[in-house]
């Protein structure tokens, strides 16, 4: 099954319920190394971006991604804002006009939306931030290619969990838990579980 | 029409208060506090940071300074955003002595990249060099400071600005260390009080003019 723009903004749609389910969590991993907003400032541009669906579903799966991007670089604010809204930014251009996306050309926007997240965030893998989930998942993604937009997407899901875990025994090396140091293992990285919670929100929805 | 400044910070009062600072050093430049939530809150709005650039650009480009962490990934975002990204760049530089040293640079009608440049530069320990004595084809005037701060920053923003777009290398001394005349902080971290005695020199096709404009300044105390 490919993915058009109804169903890409019925998958956005999915994401902002998971968000708003999970606030609460996010909100307490992010009191624990961080200011406590993670939740809250995300729930709040998943709200805005079905508003804006609500007004209009734009025709093709990029330009849905873009509305996202420009969403959540308004209203989310922080760090979040700024590196999920270059990661649907940069996904956004990749899709292109194409009115479907297929499996190669998902892989392709998940890469680039990484690719983004890197050069905004300036951060690597092992720095226990979003990137440790969207690293593996990008890489379990690519290895999944062939397979059809549903069971990348499921790959790249498991992955981006098993990745956000990884967080927990890591010093933070980038964002505000860095100013914390050592002091900061044990926790998991909100960003990281925020980015697993949304491929898992996006795996389900092309189920 | 001068190169334009924003300064993102996570407090709108951090923002208004060193725009506040670094225009009475440059008058006649824009510099735009970009600072805070929309509701009033701590941390960066990105449509007030795209706002504030293409209220800061008057055609001659703009230059944006940040404060932490996310401030410099929305400023980053807001100059890709712009239809023309190259009109702004995003300095990683000392919030406060970029900023002063940004406006004063933009006063002087430095062009983007030299504006950026002296902001860039601030963080850098200040340029003082140990003093080599007069050199050759060099001119120099000695002068003792009557004004009440001495060169501090205000003074040395006069002085700068007043030798800016002259075609003259000039230096000042104090003991046995001289400044780059053209950079305020350099001057400051000169530490030259009221009743010191500095050494301007200068060299090139507008050295005498240089000359006489600082030693103007100096005798009329920076109209303090």
């Amino acid at each position: 099954m490919a993915c058009t723009a109804e169903t890409l903004a019925a998958a956005l749609r999915a994401a902002a319920a998971v968000v708003a389910e999970h606030r609460a969590e996010l909100v307490d991993l992010d009191r624990a190394i961080g200011d406590a907003d993670h939740g809250e400032n995300l729930d709040r541009g998943f709200t805005a971006i079905v508003s804006a669906l609500d007004t209009a579903t734009p025709e093709t799966p990029a330009a849905v991604a873009k509305l996202a991007a420009t969403t959540l670089i308004s209203k989310v604010g922080g760090a979040a804002g700024p590196l999920y809204g270059t990661a649907f930014l940069r996904a956004s251009v990749k899709l292109g006009d194409a009115a479907e996306v297929d499996g190669p050309l998902l892989v392709e926007a998940l890469r680039a939306a990484l690719e983004g997240v890197q050069a905004r965030g300036k951060a690597v893998g092992g720095d226990a931030t979003m990137v440790d989930a969207l690293l593996p998942a990008v890489s379990a993604a690519e290895e999944a290619s062939g397979s059809g937009v549903a069971a990348i997407l499921a790959a790249a899901a498991d992955a981006a969990d098993k990745g956000a875990e990884s967080t927990v025994d890591l010093v933070p090396r980038k964002g505000r838990a860095s100013y914390l140091g050592e002091r900061a293992k044990g926790h998991l990285d909100p960003g990281a579980r925020s980015t697993a919670l949304l491929l898992r929100a996006f795996a389900e929805a092309a189920k | 029409m001068s190169v334009g400044i924003v300064l993102v910070s996570h407090s709108a009062k951090l923002a208004e208060g060193l725009a506040e600072l670094a225009a009475q050093m440059a008058p006649d430049v824009t510099i735009a506090a970009a600072g805070g939530l929309a509701g009033g809150g701590i941390g960066t709005d990105y449509d007030e940071v795209v706002a504030a650039t293409q209220r800061a650009d008057a055609g001659a480009g703009v230059v944006l300074l940040y404060d932490l962490g996310s401030a410099q990934m929305t400023a980053e975002l807001a100059v890709e955003s712009l239809a023309d990204p190259s009109a702004a760049v995003v300095v990683d530089a000392p919030l406060v002595e970029g900023a002063i040293a940004a406006a004063v640079a933009a006063q002087g009608g430095a062009d983007r990249a030299a504006v950026a440049a002296a902001a860039a530069s601030a963080g850098a320990p200040p340029d003082l060099t140990f003093d080599e004595g007069v050199q050759d084809g060099e001119s120099s005037v000695e002068l003792t400071l009557r004004n009440e701060v001495g060169l501090h920053a205000r003074p040395a923003a006069v002085l700068v600005r007043s030798i800016a777009g002259l075609d003259a290398e000039v230096t000042v001394r104090l003991g046995d260390e001289t400044a780059d005349a053209d950079s305020v902080l350099a001057l400051m971290a000169l530490g030259a009080r009221q009743g010191d005695r500095i050494e301007v020199r200068a060299k090139g096709a507008q050295a005498e003019e240089a000359l006489s404009k600082v030693k103007d300044l100096v005798e009329q105390n920076f109209g303090e």
